[in-house]
C-alpha cells in the first residue's frame, strides 16, 4: 500500500523528457552486449593513450619509444620485449603504447574539424533550401568525386606529410558526409508540425534552429561522428603507411607497418602487432557506433 | 525515363567542372615554382623562363585553367616533369591494371558479400549468422594494407603458394584481389543481411509462403529481387572506394597501377602526373556513380522518375 502510493507521489512528478530518453538509450544500450563490450574497449584504450601521451612526452617510466639496440635487433615477442623489437632495436610494444595518442587524437580530430565545418553547413542547406542549399550540395558534390583516401591523398600532395596536415586533410574529405546526413535530417525535422508552430509564434531562425532544430538531429550527428571517427583512423594510418602521413620517428602505427614492411621476411611480427592495434581500435569504434545507432534510432528499434 | 536519363546527365557536368578546378587548383597551390622544380634548382634564370613561358605559366589563373580544361577535354593532361613523356600516356597505361584490379575485387566482393549476407539473413540468430556479422565486422575494421601484408606473410611467404609482389599472372592477382574486396565483401553483406531481413518481414512474402511456394523460391524469386535495391547503391560506392583503395593495395603488393603512379610522382613533385592521375579516378567515379543511378532506376520502376 505505501509502495503504491510513492510510486503515485513519483509519477506525478514532471519529468524532464529528454533526461528520460537519455535514462532510456542507456537501458538501451545496456541491453546492447557488443556496444557495450565496444565501450569498453574505447575506455580502456582512451586511459592507455593518456598514459602513452604522458609517458612519450615527459619520461616518467624512464623507457624511450625511440631506444634503439643494436644487439636486439629483429626479435621476435619475448617476456622483456612483448612485442618484440623492430630494425633498430626497439621495443614494439612500447612504441604501440607511445603512439597510441597519435592514432585516437588524428581520429578524434579530425572527426570534430569536419563536424564543425560539415553541421552548419548542412543545417543552412537544409533550412533555408533554395539557392543556398544548391550552392553547398553542388560543392559537396564535387568533394564526394574523390573516392575514399583519394582527396586527403591530393591534399597531403601539396601540404606535406604530417601529423596536422593529416588530420586536416581527412577533416575536408569528411565534410560532405556530415553536410549530408545533418541536411537530410534538418529537412525531416523543419517539416514537423511544432517548428511550424513556434514559427508561428514568431520565433527567429536561430532560436529555431539552436533550441529546436539542433537537439533533434544530435542522433545522426553521434552516431556518424563515431563510426566515422573508425574510418578517419584507418585513413591517416593509410597515409603514413605510404610514407605520406605522420612521419619517422613518430610511433604512428601506420608508419611502423611501413617500417616493418622491408623486414617481413625476417620479422613478420613488425608487421603485424601495429595492424592489430589499428584493427582493435576501428573494431570497437564500430560495435559501438553499431549499437549506437540501433539505440538512438527508432527505425532500429527492435 | 529518357528525361531522367538527360537530367542525370546535366547534372553530372557542373560536377566535372568542379571536380576539374579542384585539381586545377592543386597544382597551383603547391609550394614552389614548377618551372623551377622542372628546370631543376640550380638552372639558369633563361631556361626557368623558357619553361614558364611554354607551359603557360605567366598567363593569367582562369586563362591557364581555360587552357587546362581544353587540354583535359582533348585528353592532353600535359607533360611529365620527370621524363617529359604526355601523362596521358603514363596514365593510360596504369589505368588499365587499376581497372582490371578494381572490377575483380568488385567481383569478389560482390559474390561473397551476397552470399554471406543472403546467409545471415535466412538463418537470423543462428550460430552461422553470428559467425557471418563478426567476420564482416573484422573485415570492415582491417586496413586494406595490412590484410595485404598478412596475406603476404601466410601464403607467400610461410607456404609460397602466391607471388608476394606483381600483377598479370593468376599466382598474382589472388592476394591483391582478397586485400582489396574484403572491406567490401563485409560491407555488402551487412547491407544484403539487413534489406533481406526488411523484406522477408513483409506481407507478400508471407502470402507467397502460405501458398505452398518452395522457400528457396520465395528467397531468391521474391525477396532478392527487391533487397537488392538499396546494395546496389552500396556496390556503384564500393567502386570508387576500390579505386581509391588500390593506392594502398598496389604499393603493398608492388602492382605497377594508377595508384603507385600516384604515390611515387608526389614523392618525385610530378604534379602534371599526380593531377592526371588523380583527375581521371575522379571522373571515372562520376561516371560509374551516373551509370549506377540509371542502371539503378530502370531496376526499380516503383520510384519516381521526377
Amino acid at each position: 500500500m505505501a509502495v503504491a502510493s510513492k510510486e503515485r507521489i513519483r509519477d506525478t512528478k514532471p519529468v524532464n523528457p529528454r533526461v528520460k530518453s537519455m535514462k532510456d538509450f542507456y537501458k538501451r544500450l545496456k541491453k546492447n552486449k557488443s556496444a557495450l563490450i565496444g565501450f569498453y574497449i574505447l575506455v580502456f584504450f582512451f586511459i592507455v593513450s593518456i598514459f602513452g601521451a604522458l609517458d612519450a612526452n615527459y619520461g616518467f617510466t624512464g623507457i624511450s619509444s625511440n631506444a634503439t639496440s643494436l644487439t636486439e635487433k629483429l626479435e621476435g615477442p619475448s617476456a622483456a620485449h612483448w612485442f618484440g623489437t623492430d630494425h633498430l632495436g626497439r621495443d614494439i610494444f612500447i612504441r604501440i603504447i607511445h603512439g597510441m595518442y597519435i592514432t585516437l587524437g588524428v581520429g578524434f580530430a579530425a572527426t570534430f574539424l569536419a563536424g564543425l565545418v560539415g553541421v552548419p553547413l548542412g543545417i543552412l542547406a537544409g533550412y533555408y533550401g533554395g539557392w543556398l542549399d544548391t550552392i553547398i550540395m553542388r560543392l559537396m558534390d564535387v568533394l564526394l568525386a574523390f573516392p575514399g583516401i583519394l582527396l586527403a591523398l591530393a591534399i597531403v600532395s601539396v601540404l606535406g606529410g604530417s601529423t596536422i596536415n593529416v588530420t586536416i586533410a581527412i577533416a575536408i574529405g569528411a565534410v560532405p558526409q556530415f553536410a549530408r546526413i545533418v541536411r537530410g535530417s534538418t529537412l525531416t525535422t523543419k517539416k514537423l508540425e511544432y517548428v511550424d508552430a513556434i514559427r508561428a509564434l514568431g520565433a527567429r531562425d536561430g532560436k529555431i534552429i539552436f533550441q529546436h532544430i539542433l537537439p533533434n538531429i544530435m542522433s545522426p550527428i553521434i552516431v556518424n561522428t563515431t563510426l566515422f571517427i573508425a574510418t578517419a583512423i584507418l585513413s591517416a594510418a593509410g597515409l603514413s603507411f605510404l610514407g605520406l602521413g605522420v612521419q619517422p620517428p613518430t610511433p604512428e602505427w601506420g608508419a611502423m607497418l611501413n617500417d616493418g614492411r622491408n623486414y617481413m621476411y625476417q620479422a613478420g611480427h613488425i608487421t603485424f602487432f601495429p595492424g592489430m592495434m589499428i584493427v582493435i581500435v576501428v573494431l570497437a569504434f564500430n560495435l559501438f557506433g553499431d549499437g549506437l545507432r540501433d539505440a538512438l534510432d527508432p527505425k532500429f528499434k527492435k | 525515363m529518357t528525361t531522367f536519363i538527360i537530367r542525370r546527365l546535366l547534372q553530372a557536368i557542373p560536377v566535372l567542372i568542379g571536380v576539374t578546378i579542384l585539381v586545377f587548383s592543386l597544382m597551383h597551390l603547391t609550394p614552389g615554382n614548377p618551372a623551377v622544380i622542372m628546370a631543376g634548382e640550380s638552372a639558369p634564370q633563361a631556361t626557368v623562363q623558357a619553361i614558364e613561358e611554354r607551359l603557360g605559366l605567366n598567363d593569367p589563373l582562369h586563362i591557364q585553367y581555360f587552357n587546362f580544361l581544353g587540354n583535359a577535354l582533348q585528353l592532353d593532361l600535359g607533360t611529365s616533369i620527370r621524363d617529359n613523356i604526355p601523362v596521358f600516356d603514363h596514365v593510360q597505361s596504369r589505368f588499365l591494371i587499376t581497372l582490371e584490379l578494381s572490377v575483380y575485387s568488385m567481383i569478389f566482393a560482390i559474390v561473397l558479400g551476397l552470399l554471406a549476407g543472403i546467409v545471415s539473413a535466412v538463418r537470423q540468430y543462428t550460430i552461422s549468422d553470428v559467425v557471418i556479422m563478426i567476420v564482416a565486422l573484422f573485415g570492415l575494421s582491417m586496413p586494406n594494407f595490412w590484410l595485404g601484408l598478412m596475406l603476404i606473410q601466410w601464403f607467400s611467404i610461410n607456404l609460397g603458394w602466391f607471388s608476394p609482389t606483381g600483377w598479370g599472372d593468376p599466382d598474382q592477382i589472388v592476394l591483391p584481389v582478397i586485400a582489396l574486396g574484403t572491406a567490401g565483401a563485409a560491407i555488402i553483406a551487412r547491407m544484403t543481411r539487413s534489406s533481406m531481413l526488411d523484406v522477408i518481414s513483409q506481407d507478400y512474402i508471407r502470402t507467397a509462403r502460405a501458398k505452398g511456394v518452395k522457400e528457396r523460391v520465395v528467397i531468391f524469386r521474391h525477396a532478392l529481387k527487391n533487397a537488392m535495391i538499396p546494395v546496389v547503391t552500396v556496390i556503384g560506392l564500393q567502386f570508387g572506394y576500390f579505386l581509391a583503395g588500390s593506392v594502398l593495395t598496389e604499393s603493398v603488393f608492388a602492382i605497377n597501377g594508377l595508384g603507385r603512379l600516384i604515390i611515387d610522382s608526389i614523392l618525385q613533385r610530378d604534379f602534371p602526373v599526380v593531377q592526371g592521375a588523380i583527375l581521371v579516378i575522379a571522373v571515372t567515379f562520376v561516371l560509374v556513380n551516373l551509370a549506377v543511378d540509371i542502371s539503378y532506376r530502370f531496376l526499380n520502376k516503383r520510384i519516381d522518375l521526377n
